[in-house]
């Protein structure tokens, strides 16, 4: 019953996503004539326009759009990008996979520096190490990604000539050392953004659960320090962590879209944005869904998660 | 008691070095695969561009990139040299006939198609009548006007029956949008796999990242000297300039001028400036509102010192122009009723029209399109305003903008608009009152009509100078625009690299005699 209900509700979102994307492009002036001719389309005599539009579907009504387009996804046919000469399936099974990694590798980072930073704040209140703590997440929340991009590319490209991202991109399955180095700037910027509000969160929760009964029972029974702080504290402050982990994993699967222009990562950003840019209806719609249901699914993830770290989600 | 926490961030700490160490050990790999096309790097040409082609097909290209790529791909019956003058391309020489009427191409003989196929005057003729099919859309069928018929008498010849003279014609032959295709093709096809006759051929694209041209072997001019050329989408200028850097770019044309300096301080990089034919320029609607009264429009040319928005908005890079900057036939910039600004000139302009305590002017700004436009903007808006002209200003996201202007839906834009070598080109489109773009140029007259039809019946061209002179004044004095500057190309390149030619047009035609030692 519960399991038909969140399919249910699954479905009726990403149907909202579907008219809500379609609905926004129409909205947005300009059409994939003026999108590829710019000023030139004033040119264009009715009978040449009338020739591009029935060229890209335009002169079907929006229904018919709209409802052929839902008929097409179901049966997997993503639609067709003339800018890129592939189907969006092909795209997306491009983009999607470097969307992912980058993803990951942000999030360990982001991870590495933010729940060790928030213990380290959290173990002594209004000290030094509480202060670093915030120095860095403040940082992190306030310098702004672009500027962050750009200055380490334009850094660590002038002064040391690394630059990997200049070269042309390579997979994980191309070439994995050149993908790595590839993806080692980008991470490490959407890292720094993200490890803020892990760090944030992780202060706030270890000192909530620092302060419970059980902590002081359980130092009172001579418990070992470390052993306290990992199996005890954390242990128990991991919920809001995870939580917070997976609405961020679900953020960047969205596309980092700033990240990737910068670092030229072909990932699902810059296949909307590039999409929009272009007006062609197919490449954002289907893919915004796409990305839509990758959202949904960590959040499925998320939940399934706090059943493993949480014996009591489990009892109930 | 924080032992636990210590050993956290010790790790945290750890992983970081690893991870930094990982990075600098493996940054001279990285400055290694410098122009990684194979093994020889000398022979691959590795071009940054903010954008592949948003079309492969040459009649509809547009965007500067995919003009770009396919001018490398494609022939044309004529070409530019590097001064912008018309030579021979695919037509070999062309004749006109004595009333005019008649214009015979004799074709190159012995070329042929990326595909192997035999180029001939059945291809031309199947070209030029699909380009003036309206069902096509080909954004040049209107340079075609002047054209009746196309015949192919023999395998060689071409002959184009004219309803009067067009000296400006050959010139109109020479863009890519008038790419000569095998008649075997299809728009679908050639989207999908180029077949052209020019001194490239497409050797691999990978969506959105690259798109990579060999060398044609066949090609029958001089072959080019690079074995290849890659365009790589680095999508943010800034990170063309660090991939130029550090050796993994070779060379880059920029159009603003604050990058350019950027690449040129780091001292590895060689930044050529070039006047550009495009034009900076504040079009008024002269069939909107105030803006019919002719002397509210010279009203605001005398409120405007072009050289300060030319400083302000785009670092004093570029000079202040006059409505034509094709170098043939350049106008004078001083030719104007206000050479300088003149604020009291334009105080009695006002007056005359009865707006003494002024006007307002509702004005499209392109944000994005390209980069100066907003700061334009705002310099004219503070210097029109000392003259009791409100520049109420519209900023638009750039599909926005380019929707308004193709309705002529303005009062005023602040534009950039591309030119071309011949004025009739530039111009006729805009001026004439049956012209395509007459609608948004909101301006024409019976004088304009008479000079840009003597100018395309005029072959001499010191006759054709004196004609756009004329043009050039009546477009001043009348103020349906107010001309401000043309600005520079930039083209980057890094040491090395040799033999490019750059273009007022801000063409890459010229990658074919560029070579990487």
């Amino acid at each position: 019953m519960r399991l038909r209900n969140r399919i249910l509700t699954t479905v009726g979102t990403l149907f909202g996503v579907a008219v809500l994307v379609f609905v926004m492009l129409r909205a947005i002036p300009g059409d994939q004539i003026t999108a590829g001719l710019g000023t030139e389309a004033a040119a264009l005599t009715p009978a040449q326009r009338q020739a591009l539009e029935q060229y890209y579907g335009l002169d079907q009504s929006l229904f018919t759009q709209f409802f052929s387009w839902l008929g097409n996804m179901l049966t997997g046919n993503f639609g067709y990008s003339a800018r890129q000469q592939q189907s969006v399936l092909d795209l997306t099974l491009h983009s999607l996979p470097v969307t992912i990694e980058l993803a990951v590798l942000s999030i360990v980072l982001a991870l590495l520096i933010g729940v060790p930073l928030g213990m380290l704040a959290a173990s002594r209140t209004n000290s030094a190490r509480d202060a670093l703590g915030q120095v860095v997440s403040l940082a992190g929340l306030s310098v702004p990604a672009f500027l962050l991009a750009t200055t380490l590319l334009s850094v660590f490209a002038a002064s040391f000539g690394f630059n990997p991202n200049g070269q042309g991109f390579a997979t994980l399955a191309d070439d994995p050392l050149l993908n790595l180095r590839q993806m080692l700037l980008p991470a490490l910027v959407l890292g720094f953004g993200i490890a803020a509000p892990i760090l944030r969160t992780t202060r706030t929760a270890v000192l909530e659960v620092r302060s419970e009964d059980f902590v002081r029972t359980a130092r009172a029974k001579g418990v070992p320090e470390r052993r306290l702080q990992v199996r005890h504290v954390l242990g128990n402050a991991l919920v809001p962590i995870v939580t917070m982990t997976g609405l961020q994993f679900g953020y960047l699967l969205g596309g980092a879209v700033v990240v990737e222009q910068i670092f030229s990562v072909p990932g699902i950003g810059r296949q909307v944005l590039l999409g929009i840019q272009q007006k062609e209806y197919a490449v954002v719609q289907s893919t915004v869904l796409v990305i839509a249901l990758a959202f949904v699914l960590v959040n499925l993830l998320t939940d399934a998660l706090y059943r493993v770290i949480d014996p009591r989600v489990r009892a109930s | 008691m924080p032992r636990g926490a210590y050993s956290a961030v010790g790790i945290a700490a750890a992983l970081s070095l690893a991870l930094t160490a990982c990075s600098s050990s493996s940054s001279p790999s990285g400055s290694a695969a410098t122009g990684d096309g194979g093994g020889d790097a000398g022979k691959t040409i590795v071009v940054g561009v903010t954008s592949d082609p948003d079309t492969l097909f040459p009649w509809k290209a547009t965007q500067f990139q995919a003009v770009n790529v396919l001018q490398n791909l494609y022939g044309t019956l004529t070409e530019f040299d590097k001064d912008l003058n018309v030579v021979p391309g695919l037509a070999e020489s062309w004749q006109t006939s004595d009333d005019g009427k008649k214009l015979t191409l004799k074709l190159r003989q012995g070329v042929t198609f990326a595909d192997g196929s035999t180029f001939g005057s059945e291809d031309v003729k199947w070209s030029l009548d699909k380009i003036m099919d309206e069902k096509t859309a080909a954004v040049a069928r209107a340079s075609l006007s002047s054209v009746k018929s196309v015949k192919a008498p023999d395998a060689n010849t071409v002959v184009l029956e004219l309803n009067g003279p067009d000296a400006a014609l050959p010139a109109n032959l020479a863009t890519v949008n008038m790419a000569m295709l095998s008649s075997d093709d299809t728009e679908d096809k050639l989207n999908a796999t180029p077949n052209g006759t020019g001194p490239f051929t497409l050797k691999n694209r990978v969506p959105s990242q690259s798109i990579t041209l060999a060398r044609n072997d066949a090609y029958w001019g001089d072959k080019a000297k690079a074995a290849a050329v890659e365009f790589r989408v680095i999508p943010d200028e800034s990170s063309i300039v660090s991939a130029m850097q550090s050796g993994n770019v070779q060379l880059s044309v920029f159009d603003d001028p604050l990058v350019a300096q950027t690449a040129e301080a780091g001292g590895t990089i060689t930044v050529a400036k070039t006047p550009q034919l495009s034009y900076h320029v504040l079009q008024l609607n002269a069939t909107h509102g105030d803006l019919k009264d002719v002397n509210v429009r010279l009203a605001i040319q005398c409120a405007i010192d072009r050289k300060q928005v030319l400083d302000t908005a785009a670092l004093g890079e570029g000079e202040v122009t006059g409505p034509i900057t094709a170098p043939a036939f350049k106008s004078d910039p001083n030719n104007r009723p206000c050479p300088t600004r003149d604020l009291a000139k334009a105080a009695d302009y006002l007056a005359k029209a009865g707006k003494a305590s002024g006007v307002t002017v509702k004005t499209i700004v392109s944000q994005g399109e390209y980069a100066t436009s907003v700061n334009e903007a705002q310099n004219l808006k503070a210097q029109l305003a000392e003259a009791k002209i409100n520049l109420d200003l519209e900023v638009l996201e750039s599909g926005a903008y380019v929707d308004r202007w193709v309705a002529a839906d303005f009062d005023a834009a602040v534009a950039l608009n591309g030119g071309r070598p011949d004025p009739d080109g530039s111009y006729g489109r805009y001026f004439t009152s049956d012209g395509n773009l007459n609608k948004v140029a909101g301006y024409s007259s019976p004088e304009l009509d008479k000079l840009f039809a003597e100018g395309k019946a005029t072959t001499d061209q010191a006759a054709r100078k004196g004609i756009y002179d004329q043009v050039s004044t009546l477009l001043e004095q009348n103020a349906p625009w107010i001309w401000l500057f043309s600005g520079y190309t930039y083209t980057a390149t890094t040491a090395g690299v040799q033999g490019f030619v750059p273009m007022a047009s801000g063409s890459l035609q010229f990658l074919r005699t560029t070579s990487v030692s």
